[in-house]
């Protein structure tokens, strides 16, 4: 049986006198791909903010890999974070460095390797996503999908446990997605992650992911296996899954 | 340091914000070690920041150096002493003109740029993606350009002040026809070392490090919008502008 890696208990999260996330429970098992879908604006990012600790809730508890997330002292919380890889929304590689120098900061940051071991490593990730040749080029000349590859690349060189995405999948075309939806499993599978996606792509996680949360108008409404929330009863839960306009989630209240 | 810590309102807010300012340079402070990828980095900076104002530095001071001995053999041929241009160009350039104007123009041209690409690298979560990498982001790219800013400006200073004398030897004698013999001894034993040369040494430093500060300062917490970063180059130039022609008078006071 899977043990939990992130346990979000009773999360409550407040910005002002706006509730985003009203006591929200999650468990998320080791070795598998979550979506964390809704709405634009739910409070999908927030979550994501919030495991790797740069939010801390108003009430509830966030267990990463055995650890209170909100009870770390800052050193902790920077140490925690080697066992995590993130890719946010835009890649956000460092546009004053090479892609190799990207792939090689947090080796350079927190690790003693050689020159020659960095270089292997860096070019391994590299061949591993596809993009092998590449390291000399700046951020600048790659295209989206191939930027989104080379971000997956850095977030997961320092081999961590879990590895967060932000709509991984915004901006590209659908041969570029398809190309990073296959590298985030085969990544996932062979290094033996955990990967949490935040995403309201649902044809893409439909494919993706082994399990999803749908989050609306605060809450988590529903969770299960993707193929079980696209055949759900719940009009919310299937108006979001299958795209309608019509239903409880209507744009003037979310937008509200 | 949090961006909402830094407002403050009525006369309180820039007292506040000088704080900040002042525990921010302390954070970069801390941050340094004698570390081979510091060392690179502050020699790339010495390169983007400093040999790129060259050429706008040597213009300004050749010029600048013309238009002073203009003015100066003007002003001196009333009472005679058109011969001695060349003590008070060399005065006034290398005690004030040089190192101010070398700060003003620094402030324009390099100063911009910093808080420019700081807040660039915000407004495209780069300095979130380095948070959440566990990499500091105020060591890895405020502090290598703060120091390369330290370094440059006394030699941009100095490169001010040289082609300054140019200007004034190629108008004074050149064109004016005063004796050159006449011209270099006069500067030769009227420039003192310790109160002329190093003293404007000591002004460049100081406010290299003032414009330097500030851009990390306000590119680093700049808005991550396109108006913040327009807010936070307009802040740098105004503001460092300000700022290096109080610091000297206050040095001057002391110094003369």
């Amino acid at each position: 049986m899977q043990d939990t890696i992130i346990r979000i208990s009773h999360l409550v999260y407040q910005r002002g006198a706006k509730t985003i996330l009203n006591d929200v429970s999650m468990d998320i098992k080791r070795g598998s791909i979550v979506a964390i879908m809704g709405p634009s604006g739910v409070g999908k990012t927030t979550i994501l903010r919030l495991i790797s600790g740069q939010l801390h809730p108003n009430q509830g508890s966030i267990e990463v890999n055995g650890q209170m997330i909100s009870e770390l002292s800052h050193r902790e919380l920077y140490k925690s974070r080697e066992n995590i890889g993130v890719l946010l929304q835009n890649g956000a590689l460092f546009t004053d460095l090479t892609v190799f120098e990207n792939i090689a900061a947090p080796l350079r940051e927190h690790t003693k390797l050689s020159e020659q071991e960095i270089s292997e490593r860096v070019t391994a990730k590299l061949k591993s996503v596809g993009l092998a040749n590449t390291g000399d080029l700046m951020p600048q000349s790659l295209s989206g999908g191939m930027a989104r590859r080379v971000a997956l690349a850095r977030a997961v060189i320092m081999n961590p446990k879990i590895v967060l995405f932000d709509e991984p999948m915004t901006g590209l075309d659908p041969i570029a997605m398809s190309t990073v939806s296959r590298l985030i499993r085969t990544t996932n599978d062979e290094l033996g992650l955990t990967s949490v996606i935040v995403t309201h792509n649902v044809a893409q996680m439909k494919k993706l992911v082994d399990h999803c949360f749908i989050l609306a108008d605060a809450k988590l409404i529903a969770e299960g296996a993707p193929e079980d929330l696209m055949k759900s009863d719940d009009p919310a839960v299937s108006q979001f899954m299958n795209g309608r306009v019509e239903g409880p989630l209507s744009f003037e209240r979310l937008a509200s | 340091m949090s961006d909402e810590s830094r407002n403050g309102s009525g006369m309180l807010a820039p007292v506040r914000e000088a704080g900040h300012c002042g525990l921010f340079l302390l954070q970069m402070l801390a941050g340094i070690r004698l570390e081979r990828t510091l060392f690179i980095s502050v020699l790339q900076q010495i390169y983007l920041i400093g040999a790129r104002s060259l050429v706008i530095i040597m213009i300004c001071g050749f010029f600048v150096g013309m238009v002073l001995s203009l003015q100066a053999i003007n002003a001196l041929q009333i009472f005679g002493a058109s011969d001695q241009v060349s003590l008070l160009v060399g005065k006034t350039l290398f005690r004030e003109l040089g190192p101010v104007l070398t700060a003003l123009l620094f402030a324009g041209r390099a100063g911009t740029s910093i808080a420019a690409e700081l807040g660039l690298m915000k407004a495209t979560s780069q300095i979130e993606a380095m948070q959440l990498m566990a990499i500091d982001p105020v060591k890895r790219i405020a502090l290598p350009r703060f120091l390369a800013g330290l370094i440059s400006m006394p030699l941009l200073a100095a490169m001010f002040s040289a082609f300054a004398i140019l200007g004034a030897v190629i108008f004074s004698i050149g064109v004016m026809g005063l004796d050159p013999g006449i011209f270099w001894s006069k500067l030769q034993s009227s420039i003192q070392f310790q109160e002329d040369f190093l003293g404007g040494v000591w002004k460049s430093v100081v406010f290299g490090g003032i414009v330097s500060l500030i851009a990390v300062y306000y590119g680093y917490y700049a808005k991550p919008t396109g108006e913040g970063v327009g807010t936070a180059t307009t802040q740098t130039v105004v503001l460092s502008s300000v700022l290096v022609l109080i610091f000297d008078f206050i040095m001057t006071s002391f110094l003369i």
